[in-house]
C-alpha cells in the first residue's frame, strides 16, 4: 500500500503523514427500533497522529469523541472514510479491515485504556493487567513482575494484587485497567479518560507515564476532561466540536 | 455330520417318528450352516440368524442346540456339559433331545465327543482338531453393557471403537483395585473383533486361543451366531499395569487332587463343611480312575 | 506487506460456504459461510429456532447438510470436505481431533461409570493400555476442571449440575483437540456456578490454544468467551463481525432489538 493521498478534510499535510490517519471519517447510528432514525456523531473527521506525539480530543459531551476513539478500535464500525494505520510495517484501513486483522493490530499496534474496566470473574488484577503481556509472548513471570512495578507506581495496595478486580472502587479499577494499557510497548495508545477517577498524586504519575510513552515514540490519542491534565499531555488538542452534525431523521 | 452317510431307521425312535433328524427341518438347518460358515469365514464376528422357536424355553440354550442341531450328524458322538457337569438338569435335558430326535452316540468323555455342546465352560482335557465346541450364549454383544444401543453397537464393531470395553475393565480396577470381571471376560478375536466368550470363567479363556477344535457360539433368544475357527488368535483385553490373569485356587481338588482345573465349591451340610472340587466331572472321574486322589475320598 | 502476507499463509482450521440445512419443506439454517482460524472463538448467537444448534450439528458432522461444504484442516495441513470422509475417519476426528459439549451434560458423560472412566474412555479410546497414566491424566484433567480428586471414582450422577459440565468438558479436552463445539454450555446453570464455568472455559481455551464454536443465546457468555460473533435469524447469518463490535454498534434490526433487550443489573 502506498502512502495515501489525504483529502481535504485532514488537517496535516505532514510528508510524515503519522503512525494514525483518520481521513474523511463519518459515524452515525441508525435506529432500526425507532423506526430507522439516524443519529449522526461525526462527519468528516480528519487528522493524523504521529510517533511521539499526543493528540487530545477536545469538545463537549456528547460531541463524538468516545465514538472516534472506539472506531480506531475497532468497537465502532466506521460508515465512511479510513483510519489507516501502521501495522506490521505496512499500513492498513482499520475502517475496512477483516476482523482478524482488527484483533491482530490490538494485540501488536494499538493499546486502549478504557473508561471502565470490564471485569472478569476470578481473575486477579495482577492477572487481569499482565494478560495482554502474556499474550504478546513476554514470559508470564516476567509479565507478572512488570505489573506488580506498576501497580506499585500506581500507589494500587499490595494487598488487592491477587483478588479479581470486580469489587474495587473506581479508582483501584481504574489503576489496574491504566496498569494493562500502558504496560504493553506498542506503536499507538488509545487513552479514554484514564485519569477521571483518580487523585492528584496518581494523576500526577499517570502524567509521567504518558511522558515516557511519548519519549519512547508511541502516538497517543486520547479524552482528558480533567484541564490540568490535558495541558500538561496534549502536543495538540482536536475540537471534535467541529466535526458534528445536526440530526435527520431517515 | 453328513446325514446321507448312515440309513436312518425311523422305526427304532417312533415317539419323535414325525419330527425330521435333529428336530429342525433341513431349511432351517441350511439357514443356520450358512450363519455358521458366513461366521467361521469372519471370525467373532456377530452373524444374525432367524432362530427358531424351540421345545425349551429361552434361556436353557436354544441357540446352542440349533447350532449342534444345524451340523450334527448319525456318526457324531455327542457330549453336553453345563458348568463342567455332565449330570445336571440342562445338561441332560440337552442330551436326552438329541438322543431321542438323533439317535446318535452320547458320551460323557471329553476324547470321545466330535461335538461337545457347552454351558459356562470348557473342558480341562485339551481339545483336539476335528471337534466342535458350542457354546450357549446368553448375551452375545459385548459392548452392551456401555452402549445399549444395537446400532450403536454395531457401527462400533464395523469401525473397531473398542475404548468402550476397557472402560469397563478400567472401572473394574478402579472399585476392586484388580480386574474383577471373572466371566464373560471380553476378547479379542485375530485381531479384529472383541468377543464375548460366553458366561465362561475367564479361567477358561487361555484354552480359546489357537485351540485345534472348532469353537461355536449360538445365542438364541438374541438371534446371533458367532465363531471362532481353530488356531484362531484369541487375547483377553487388559492393562499394560493390570495384565490377564486366570483364577488361582489355593488348594487342589479334593477329590482328584488336580492343581491346574477350575474348582467349584460343594457345601456338605449345613454345618459349614464345604469342599472344593473340579467343575469338570468328566476330568476329575478320569483322573481318579487313573489312580490320582484328593485329601477327601468320597 | 508482511503481515498481510502472514494472514493470507495461514489456513482456516475450517471453512464453511454456503451450507444449508433443510428440514423438509423448513429451513433448518440456510447459505451460511465463515472461516475460523486457529486458536478463535465463534460465537453463534440467536433466538431458539434461528438455526444455531442445527448449524453447529451440521459443522460437527452430526448432522448431514442439504447443500454446501465444510472443509476442515486436518492434521497433516490439507483442508478435507467433512462429508467426504468416511464415517470412520469422521468418527475418529470427532474423539479425538474435536470436542463436543452438550448443553444438559447426561448427552455428553456416560451416567453409569466413575468419573474417572469419563475422562479416560477418549485415552483408552486411541490406544492407551497404562491403567496407571490414564489414571494420573484423568487425576490431572479433574483438577484442571475444579474437581477434587477424590471425587475420581464417583459417578456422575452424584454430582451437582455445574460439576457434571466441567466433567464434561475435561471428558472432551483429554485427547488435546483442537475444536471444540459448544451447545449452550452455560445453560440450565445457575449464574454463580455459570460465571465459574465461564471463567474456566475462558482459561482453557486461552491457554490450550483452542478454536471454539459456541452456541449460545446468552450475549454475557459470547462477550466473555470469543472474538467474533454471528447473529443469526429464521436460519440466515444476518450479522457478523468482530464481538464488541457487534455488541456495541449493531447494524441489523434484529440485532439492535437482541442488544437493547439485555436486562442491565
Amino acid at each position: 500500500m502506498t502512502t495515501p493521498v489525504l483529502s481535504r478534510a485532514t488537517e496535516t499535510a505532514d510528508p510524515m503523514p503519522g503512525v494514525l490517519v483518520l481521513d474523511d471519517v463519518t459515524k452515525s447510528f441508525t435506529l432500526h427500533l425507532r423506526d430507522g432514525l439516524t443519529l449522526p456523531v461525526v462527519s468528516g473527521v480528519g487528522f493524523a497522529v504521529r510517533a511521539g506525539e499526543c493528540v487530545v480530543l477536545g469538545g463537549q459531551s456528547g460531541a463524538g469523541k468516545s465514538s472516534i476513539l472506539k472506531m480506531v478500535h475497532g468497537s465502532y464500525g466506521v460508515v465512511e472514510g479510513r483510519i489507516l494505520v501502521m501495522h506490521d510495517g505496512a499500513q492498513i484501513d482499520l475502517a475496512t479491515a477483516d476482523p482478524r486483522i482488527v484483533l491482530q493490530v490490538r494485540r501488536r499496534t494499538i493499546g486502549y485504556v478504557s473508561q471502565f474496566l470490564r471485569a472478569i470473574p476470578r481473575v486477579s488484577a495482577l492477572d487481569v493487567a499482565a494478560e495482554p503481556l502474556i499474550r504478546a509472548g513476554v514470559e508470564p513471570g516476567t509479565a507478572r513482575d512488570r505489573t506488580a512495578g506498576m501497580f506499585a507506581r500506581l500507589n494500587l495496595p499490595e494487598r488487592l494484587w491477587s483478588l479479581p478486580p470486580a469489587t474495587f472502587s473506581g479508582g483501584e479499577q481504574q489503576r489496574v485497567n491504566i496498569a494493562r494499557g500502558f504496560l504493553p510497548d506498542l506503536p499507538v495508545l488509545l487513552l479514554d479518560e484514564p485519569t477521571a477517577s483518580l487523585d492528584q498524586k496518581n494523576r500526577e504519575v499517570v502524567v509521567a507515564m504518558i511522558a515516557e510513552k511519548k519519549q519512547a515514540g508511541t502516538a497517543l490519542l486520547g479524552i482528558f476532561h480533567d484541564a490540568d491534565v490535558r495541558d500538561a499531555v496534549a502536543d495538540r488538542v482536536i475540537d471534535v466540536g467541529r466535526f458534528a452534525e445536526s440530526p435527520v431523521a431517515a | 455330520m453328513n446325514t446321507e452317510a448312515r440309513a436312518f431307521d425311523w422305526a427304532e425312535a417312533p415317539a419323535i417318528a414325525t419330527y425330521n433328524f435333529a428336530y429342525l427341518d433341513e431349511q432351517s438347518k441350511r439357514m443356520i450352516r450358512r450363519a455358521i460358515l458366513k461366521g467361521i469365514a469372519v471370525p467373532g464376528y456377530q452373524v444374525p440368524f432367524a432362530s427358531r422357536e424351540m421345545p425349551m424355553p429361552y434361556g436353557w440354550g436354544t441357540g446352542g442346540v440349533q447350532v449342534t442341531a444345524s451340523i450334527i450328524g448319525p456318526d457324531d458322538t455327542l457330549k453336553v456339559i453345563d458348568q463342567g457337569a455332565d449330570d445336571t438338569t440342562n445338561a441332560i435335558s440337552i442330551r436326552k433331545f438329541f438322543q431321542r430326535t438323533t439317535g446318535v452316540r452320547t458320551t460323557t468323555a471329553t476324547t470321545e465327543a466330535s461335538i461337545i455342546q457347552t454351558r459356562h465352560r470348557i473342558p480341562e482335557t485339551p481339545l483336539t482338531a476335528g471337534q466342535v465346541l458350542v457354546y450357549q450364549v446368553p448375551i452375545p454383544e459385548p459392548l452392551r453393557f456401555l452402549e445399549p444401543r444395537e446400532t450403536e453397537t454395531r457401527t462400533m464393531h464395523a469401525l473397531e471403537e473398542y475404548g468402550v470395553m476397557h472402560v469397563k475393565l478400567y472401572e473394574d480396577i478402579a472399585r476392586h483395585g484388580h480386574i474383577a470381571t471373572t466371566y464373560a471376560y471380553p476378547v479379542m478375536v485375530q485381531g479384529r473383533y472383541v468377543t464375548d466368550p460366553s458366561p465362561t470363567p475367564k479361567f477358561d479363556n487361555p484354552k480359546m486361543d489357537q485351540c485345534p477344535a472348532l469353537q461355536l457360539f449360538g445365542a438364541g433368544r438374541e438371534m446371533r451366531i458367532y465363531a471362532i475357527p481353530p488356531w484362531t488368535e484369541v487375547t483377553s483385553l487388559d492393562f499394560e499395569d493390570h495384565p490377564f490373569a486366570v483364577q488361582a485356587f489355593d488348594r487342589p481338588c479334593a477329590l482328584c487332587g488336580a492343581d491346574d482345573v477350575f474348582l467349584d465349591e460343594v457345601i456338605m451340610d449345613d454345618q459349614g463343611g464345604r469342599m472344593f472340587v473340579c467343575s469338570d466331572t468328566d476330568h476329575c472321574n478320569g483322573r481318579q480312575q487313573a489312580g490320582h486322589a484328593g485329601e477327601q475320598e468320597t | 506487506m508482511p503481515a498481510m502476507q502472514d494472514m493470507a499463509a495461514e489456513q482456516p482450521l475450517m471453512s464453511v460456504r454456503d451450507l444449508t440445512h433443510m428440514y423438509g419443506n423448513r429451513t433448518g439454517c440456510r447459505d451460511v459461510g465463515f472461516d475460523l482460524y486457529p486458536g478463535e472463538v465463534l460465537a453463534i448467537v440467536g433466538e431458539s429456532g434461528s438455526g444455531k444448534t442445527t448449524l453447529l450439528n451440521c459443522i460437527a458432522a452430526r448432522l448431514q447438510r442439504t447443500s454446501g461444504t465444510v472443509a476442515y484442516q486436518m492434521r497433516d495441513g490439507r483442508m478435507q470436505d467433512l462429508h467426504a470422509l468416511s464415517e470412520a475417519e469422521r468418527r475418529f476426528l470427532a474423539r479425538t481431533d474435536w470436542g463436543f459439549v452438550h448443553q444438559n451434560p447426561a448427552d455428553g458423560l456416560r451416567m453409569s461409570v466413575s468419573a474417572g472412566a469419563n475422562v479416560g474412555e477418549r485415552l483408552m479410546a486411541v490406544g492407551q493400555r497404562h491403567y496407571g497414566r490414564i489414571r494420573e491424566t484423568a487425576t490431572d484433567w479433574l483438577g484442571r476442571v475444579e474437581i477434587d480428586h477424590d471425587r475420581i471414582d464417583d459417578r456422575p450422577g452424584t454430582f451437582s449440575g455445574g460439576m457434571r459440565q466441567r466433567l464434561q468438558i475435561a471428558r472432551n479436552l483429554v485427547t488435546g483437540p483442537r475444536l471444540v463445539f459448544m451447545d449452550e454450555p452455560t445453560g440450565g446453570l445457575d449464574v454463580s456456578v455459570q460465571a465459574r464455568l465461564l471463567d474456566l472455559l475462558r482459561g482453557l481455551v486461552d491457554d490450550l490454544g483452542l478454536s471454539a464454536v459456541v452456541v449460545t443465546h446468552d450475549l454475557a457468555v459470547a462477550r466473555l468467551l470469543s472474538q467474533r460473533m454471528m447473529v443469526m435469524k429464521n436460519g440466515r447469518v444476518i450479522e457478523t463481525g468482530l464481538t464488541d463490535r457487534v455488541l456495541d454498534d449493531p447494524q441489523a434490526p434484529y440485532t439492535q432489538l437482541l442488544v437493547s433487550s439485555i436486562l442491565q443489573v
